[in-house]
């Protein structure tokens, strides 16, 4: 792999950029594979990642129905936070927010992670409670977290509209200043070009049919648009289609898979240096390096696979931006856009084992998997490479639904995530 | 001179009614009828923006929404500044304040352009190959640089002051696009009198037949047909005629939004008029006439501020006379530019024109242009520009049948034409998810399978001749309407055929072409070829690696030479690397326009109780709770919020006191079987309880997780008076809807919202008895024939009432129930009542205390959505005897019943004056390193006036086994230290609501 | 914005609607009769289908009836809506706009 640096952008840049190479290369599936991924998102190019960097296992094929970074890893808004409420959830995207803070280097690819700080906004008492209890609970996971007044929460964030007499005025933010957003496309390439040059083999355009099993109900291979490929291990990492890849292992879930909007704006010169998410209005705000304001919709009450919900949904976000940023309403919406995300009961992922030996899962992330890209990846490299849960990832098991010890983020803080 | 490069004659423009306008430092005149874009050429203004990542000089590039380069910044007034305007979208209003953007310190002389000097650094994707060490620096330096040197304009700085509206409509067919194929549509879809209609986003309906000064339809001018079409739409009543109205989203289900710009081109708006309205419109069936965008060319510097498409020349000379130059350069593919030749000619300018096809293929235009005494250059390629803010040269060279290029030669000019082909806009059929067929013989894409109720006319499919265009139109436009009927129409011929190339041949090397193929976001076909290098061969990621097409006009005109060259490096054809994906809108559309009349006190609606006036008129302090609006508390002057609490408790724990309580939920559950509804909803029994008694409810959501809680009546053997926490009436009614009417239609009950139909007077306190009695008839309320939990429907103040003995505060108390609209007489009729006991009223602070003092919980303050009946202490409420009610199951699965659960308690500080704050986490040990083990947290946290000291509530790990341990809970500054007590901190043994 | 035809009261706009997830899932008769496994698998495995599934929807701001309806998930088409406690439709059914 050519090192990317300046040095080297420089000494192209006299050569007409012609030494650049593939970033990854475009391998015809092998036969066999000693663990095969399903899904070239950020969090199974992650995957294959660690398994080759931290676990040794370079035999690994990640298969692609469309072109990586495709799905969700590039639809998202690309907040990125760890002040979640109970342990097992803090524990798990601060192992990611720990990867962040050196995931550029650590791939040698700019994911350009940008830590302009998380504000979450509360408008009522319940909120205040809330987000006080996650500040207290975060302090003392070693997770930070801050409490703002509404003034402190406008200095942070000029646009921000503290009015008294707003319908919903902001009553004081949560901050947390170590989260905030990267760069999407970067993040699944980065994690391809440095998978690949371990001697992972990403295969594009290759949709998995099947799920094929032996007479002892273990994993064979996989059925694949391009063939059958053999393997012992399948790590499914397929966001708003695992019930589909799954369902042709007969294996059901407890997932829905709704379609997510987001949208952005036309893009103008520096004006809002942070992210902030108000559950209670419904706004995710953030700007983007190249100026558009990037805006977090809502989902649409139906699964769909569609990836377009309605216009209701983005109106009804634009509602509660403006009201929040007065100023930005003649602000004008460039794209909208739709995602599919798979949604588990209680809001939280599944990262593990499932009742077929063999075949593995990491799925149900909502709408806030992005965040976790490096952390999922890492736990789940480490799942796959040793057949039982990284200490981080235990408790993200399927049984849970059976026990009922369920991790309901949503329901503990109404905060979406 | 003023306007020195207007025409004498022609145009659409009111010579009449002359106007100016700001640009910059100048002042600039124009005509009515003008936009931004042709008053500024009227003046000789190219230069009129700096592009986005190298700051070179561009102008403008277009005629229409697909303008990429001609970005300003518009200033109507206080507050209503906004970026990125179109020039060519934006008409031209006396007074007008516009500025060009992304430069300093000038737009003639921008420090930016260094950027350009160093494009060969910053090629596609360089950011993400360099800026990463030190680490720190990213967040510090590269990422604040990069970020300053990004955007476009700036974004506005102050609110808003205007009015946006929202309009909902149903119609038989929606045509979008009113030139000849929308036209032609219009008119037969009109013919049956179901209504239609007619949207376009220009501020004249007409589309190119505006600029069609020399073809003729069925014998008229183009003018004349279309002004006798427009009058004949205007006099149906059944079609609606929207100009400057874009539609910009197909949704499901031929769901369309349009957005209609009001009046953004009036100096002095109308003060009723929204400045935009958005549309949505339901039609049965959509005629999509949206027309074609020309390609421009790609060569060597093709993107200096004069050099523009061809079609926009012809367009700016004939619909606006204006002469975009004196001499102009034409450099086409296709046959369409020899029109727009030939008429820039006939408006007495100097035109040359360069085809990069033989002479054999170049078409009749070559000779009719030849005999207009115009220069044509057939066989010849363009490999380059000339000039710096405004282009003063075409670099051409003859190609030879080999493919070679020849000599040089330069041709002087101030304006070019370039006619790259024409590519279908069919964005909004892609919305509507049609599946996209190329068509190889109009090198472009064009709708297919149909996936909604729409089709697609004339351009917008790759129709051009102008008789097939109409016929087009007015074929789809009566089929739309359910009566198919064909007509053919005489027009003029459109010469329209054209080889598509996504990148002219050069002699130059490739390294260092700098042939723009996105101009606004700086794409070069460089860039594309290096991304194609770098292994991003989908189309998607081409776009995503080079940003091409992700600039604010959305690729209208870069898209299909981004396609092409992607395809000719891979040597595939075109739709083997596929189309992007269109998505809405069309064009940008305000935040404003989307959010509508939502805003402020419209945001969402305001729930009153009855008594909120009074309670405004009395001072309150207010909180909002889900949509309502409560009364907080009632301070007298000089009270803070402690205070004023503190002194309502008081007057409710000593003497009495009165709280609307009309906010909350009430249900009337109704039916022979409403006690078996209530029994399978509820944990508790239903059957026993005797009617004139009432029960503490408890519901479960099916996971058996507390949903909700409140007291229960029983008015009748069928019938039963239900209430729910304020914020969970409308959910508790769902819940119970959605099982009776799916999970148990058999029962035979209904139920029916009372929220609003009862208002709620709680009174409370030792003294509540005395104060209610005189107001009370028919009802016997001695505390024997009236107990704790009981109910009885009587009068009170001469008002029918259903009078509950009940309390959330621990005394003795009475909620009345009066009809809503006699709360007020009877709130009245007590507080007179009350005065010698000195009454007070108390507001949802003070409630709250009260509550949490006697360790009454609430359901989202206590509760999360986690927490079962066994944790809340009230497991001995769950029925035993029912074998199944809603939740039942779910409260036996392993970790429900395992040990560890958080369990309710009460905490006391070890300092009484402290107060803890709700939220905070409470360990056993606070010198444990980080992360600590957290036992739970503390709920609910008050002053207590009545233990005179700071009480709490919390949810801890097997929390009832830790009765009298001292723990710790954090604190702003650390820890605080606390006991474990009993969740009953007033009167354990309940003598007081007895009383 | 979906259009959606409740049985009752015609063709409405979805905000009126609230989609009530996957239909035909009966609650059973005796749940205490089940064990963890199949009481979890009622309570959230669903079947999450792309194409063509049955779902329960509620005309929340209307009629304020349960029914059901087939949708294809993947186009988002309906292709029938039908009272609550009919059987369901075959797939081929008419297709409803």
């Amino acid at each position: 792999m050519r090192r990317f640096s300046f040095r080297t952008l420089i000494s192209e840049a006299f050569k007409g950029h012609k030494g650049w190479e593939r970033q990854w290369r475009a391998p015809e599936p092998k036969a066999s594979y000693e663990v095969v991924i399903v899904g070239g998102g950020g969090h199974g190019l992650a995957t294959a990642y660690y398994l080759a960097k931290e676990f040794g296992i370079r035999d690994v094929a990640v298969l692609e129905k469309g072109w990586i970074g495709g799905g969700n890893t590039g639809r998202n808004t690309t907040i990125i936070r760890s002040n979640y409420l109970y342990d097992e959830s803090a524990a798990l995207y601060d192992h990611a927010v720990k990867l962040w803070e050196g995931l550029s280097q650590d791939l040698n690819y700019n994911v350009m992670f940008s830590q302009r700080g998380v504000m979450m906004l509360a408008h009522n008492l319940h909120d205040v409670r809330s987000f006080r209890q996650h500040v207290y609970a975060n302090r003392l996971n070693g997770v930070d977290n801050e409490w703002l007044t509404p003034e402190q929460a406008k200095e942070f964030c000029p646009p921000l509209n503290i009015s008294r007499d707003a319908r919903y005025p902001v009553m004081g933010a949560a901050l947390q200043r170590r989260g905030g957003t990267a760069r999407h496309d970067a993040v699944a390439w980065g994690y391809a070009r440095a998978a690949d040059a371990m001697g992972v083999d990403i295969i594009q355009n290759c949709e998995v049919t099947g799920i094929r099993r032996g007479a002892d109900g273990a994993v064979e291979g996989v059925e694949t648009s391009r063939g059958f490929i053999a393997t012992k291990r399948v790590g499914v990492v397929a966001a708003g289609h695992t019930s589909v890849i799954m369902e042709r292992a007969g294996v059901r879930m407890p997932l829905e898979s709704f379609p997510l909007q987001a949208l952005v704006s036309e893009p103008v010169k520096p004006v809002f240096p942070c992210v902030v998410m108000s559950n209670a209005v419904h706004a995710y705000i953030s700007q983007s390096d190249k100026g558009e304001l990037v805006i977090g919709a809502g989902t649409d009450q139906y699964v769909s696979y569609s990836q377009q919900g309605g216009l209701h949904i983005a109106t009804h976000t634009l509602e509660a931006i403006c009201e929040i940023f007065p100023q930005f309403s003649r602000m004008r919406m460039l794209r909208n856009w739709g995602g599919i995300v798979d949604v588990t009961p209680d809001r939280s992922p599944i990262i593990g084992k499932t009742p077929v030996p063999g075949l593995y899962v990491n799925c149900g992330w909502g709408t806030g998997g992005f965040k976790a890209t490096p952390g999922s990846g890492h736990v789940f490299a480490h799942t796959l490479a040793k057949g039982e849960p990284h200490p981080v990832n235990a408790p993200f098991t399927l049984d849970r639904f059976r026990t009922g010890r369920l991790i309901d983020e949503a329901a503990a803080a109404a905060v979406a995530h | 001179m003023s306007q020195p490069f207007r025409l004498a004659t022609g145009g659409r423009i009111d010579r009449g009614r002359r106007l100016s306008i700001r640009f910059n430092d100048a002042t600039l005149e124009g005509f009515a009828g003008d936009t931004l874009a042709s008053l500024l050429l009227a003046n000789g203004r190219h230069l009129v923006g700096r592009s986005f990542k190298y700051h070179r000089p561009r102008g403008i590039l277009s005629h229409g929404s697909e303008e990429p380069n001609a970005l300003l910044s518009v200033d109507r007034g206080p507050g209503r500044r906004d970026p990125n305007n179109r020039a060519t979208m934006v008409e031209a209003v006396d007074g007008l304040v516009t500025g060009s953007q992304n430069h300093w310190p000038s737009l003639e002389l921008d420090a930016g352009e260094v950027n350009d000097l160093l494009s060969p650094v910053f090629v596609a994707g360089f950011y993400y190959k360099t800026f990463m060490w030190p680490r720190s620096f990213w967040e510090k330096l590269y990422e604040p640089r990069i970020r300053a040197a990004a955007g476009l304009g700036k974004a506005p700085e102050t609110a808003d002051p205007e009015r946006y509206a929202h309009l909902h409509a149903h119609c038989e067919v929606l045509v979008v696009g009113a030139g000849p194929a929308g036209l032609a549509a219009a008119l037969a879809a009109s013919e049956g009198g179901g209504r239609v209609i007619l949207a376009d986003e220009q501020a004249e309906p007409g589309g190119s037949l505006l600029h069609e000064t020399s073809a003729l339809i069925d014998g008229m001018t183009a003018e004349a047909w279309r002004a006798r079409a427009l009058e004949t739409l205007a006099s149906r009543e059944n079609v609606e005629i929207l100009p400057r109205t874009t539609a910009f989203g197909y949704y499901n289900h031929n769901h369309v939004a349009l957005l209609e710009r009001l009046t953004d081109h009036l100096a002095e708006p109308p003060p009723h008029l929204p400045r935009e309205r958005l549309w949505q419109v339901r039609a049965r069936q959509v005629v999509l006439a949206t027309g074609a965008h020309e390609r421009p060319l790609v060569f060597a510097d093709n993107d200096r501020p004069g050099i523009m498409l061809a079609e926009s020349v012809r367009v700016f000379v004939n619909r606006y006379a204006v002469a975009p130059g004196r001499r102009i350069v034409f450099a086409t593919t296709g046959a369409s530019a020899y029109r727009a030749a030939a008429d820039a000619k006939a408006a007495g300018l100097e035109v040359t024109l360069v085809d990069l096809r033989p002479e054999e293929d170049c078409g009749a235009g070559l000779q009719t242009l030849r005999a207009l005494g115009c220069e044509v250059l057939t066989g010849h390629t363009v490999v380059g520009s000339q000039g710096r803010k405004r282009v003063s040269g075409l670099i051409v060279a003859p190609l030879g049948a080999d493919g070679r290029v020849g000599a040089r030669r330069t041709l002087p000019c101030d304006c070019v034409g370039m006619a790259g082909g024409w590519t279908p806009a069919v964005h909004l059929f892609s919305q509507s998810r049609g599946k996209l067929r190329f068509e190889p013989a109009i090198d472009a894409f064009v709708p297919g399978t149909s996936v909604q109720a729409e089709r697609s006319v004339g351009a917008a499919r790759g129709v051009y001749e102008l008789s097939d265009v109409l016929a087009d139109g007015h074929a789809a436009g009566a089929d739309a309407a359910g009566r198919p009927s064909e007509r053919a129409f005489a027009a003029s011929p459109t010469p329209a055929g054209f080889t598509g190339i996504p990148l002219l041949p050069t002699d130059a090397d490739p390294a260092k072409l700098r042939a723009f193929v996105d101009f606004q976001n700086d794409v070069t076909a460089k860039d594309i070829g290096l991304a194609v290098r770098e292994g991003f061969e989908s189309i998607e990621h081409v776009k995503r690696y080079t940003t091409t097409g992700m600039a604010t006009d959305q690729g209208k005109s870069s898209n299909m030479n981004a396609l092409g060259l992607v395809a000719s490096i891979l040597e595939k054809p075109v739709p083997a690397v596929g189309t992007t994906t269109f998505r809405p809108p069309y064009t940008p559309v305000s935040f404003g326009a989307l959010a509508g009349q939502s805003r402020g006190a419209l945001f969402d609606p305001v729930r009153t109780a009855p008594l909120d006036a009074w309670a405004e008129e009395h001072g309150a302090a207010f909180e909002n709770v889900s949509l309502w609006r409560r009364a907080w508390y009632f301070p007298k002057p000089g009270e803070d919020m402690r205070a004023a609490v503190a002194r309502e408790c008081r007057a409710v724990r000593e003497g009495v006191g009165i709280f609307d309580a009309s906010t909350l939920g009430k249900i009337e559950v109704v039916g022979p079987d409403a006690a078996e509804l209530m029994n399978r909803l509820y944990v508790n029994g239903w059957s026993k309880l005797a009617p004139g008694r009432c029960r503490y409810g408890l519901m479960l959501k099916e996971d058996g997780f507390v949903m909700d809680d409140g007291v229960v009546a029983r008015l009748a053997d069928d019938r039963f008076h239900v209430t729910t926490t304020t914020g969970g009436a409308a959910r508790v009614l769902s819940h119970m809807e959605d099982y009776l009417q799916t999970e148990w239609p058999d029962l035979d009950v209904f139920l029916t919202s009372t929220t609003e139909q009862w208002a709620a007077i709680a009174v409370q306190g030792p003294k509540a008895r005395e104060v209610i009695a005189p107001l009370v008839e028919g009802i016997a309320m001695d505390a024997e024939s009236f107990p704790h939990m009981a109910v009885r429907l009587g009068r009170v103040c001469g008002v029918p009432c259903r009078l509950f003995r009940v309390s959330f505060t621990g005394e003795l108390g009475y909620e009345i129930n009066v009809p809503a609209g006699h709360a007020r007489e009877v709130w009245e009729a007590v507080l007179e009542e009350g005065q010698r006991f000195g009454i007070t009223p108390y507001g949802t602070e003070t409630m709250h205390v009260l509550r949490a003092e006697k360790g009454f919980v609430i359901v989202g303050q206590e509760t999360d959505g986690t927490v079962t009946p066994d944790d809340l202490g009230m497991g001995g409420m769950v029925s035993k005897i029912k074998p199944d009610f809603v939740g039942k199951r779910s409260l036996a699965r392993p970790d429900i019943v395992a040990g560890g659960r958080r369990q309710l308690v009460g905490l006391l500080t070890e300092d009484a004056a402290l107060i803890l704050e709700e939220g905070a986490q409470v360990v056993a040990d606070p010198d444990q390193p980080v992360p600590m083990r957290m036992l739970g947290y503390v709920t609910s946290s008050y002053w207590s006036e009545a233990c005179g000291r700071g009480i709490a509530l919390a949810m801890l790990a097997d929390g009832r086994s830790l009765m009298g341990q001292r723990l710790h809970a954090t604190t702003q500054e650390g820890f605080a230290t606390v006991q474990v007590v009993e969740p009953v901190f007033v009167d354990a043994q309940g003598e007081r609501i007895r009383a | 914005m979906l259009l959606v035809t409740c049985p009752y009261c015609g063709p409405r706009p979805e905000i009126e609607f609230h989609c009530g997830g996957e239909a035909h899932i009966a609650r059973p008769a005796e749940p205490a009769g089940l064990d963890d496994q199949a009481w979890s698998e009622f309570l959230f495995v669903r079947t999450n289908r792309k194409g063509v599934q049955a779902e329960r929807w509620l005309h929340q701001h209307g009629c304020r009836r349960w029914f059901n309806a087939l949708r294809d998930t993947a186009s988002d088409r309906f292709l029938a809506t039908y009272e609550m406690g009919a059987p369901r439709p075959s797939a081929g059914g008419e297709e409803l706009r």
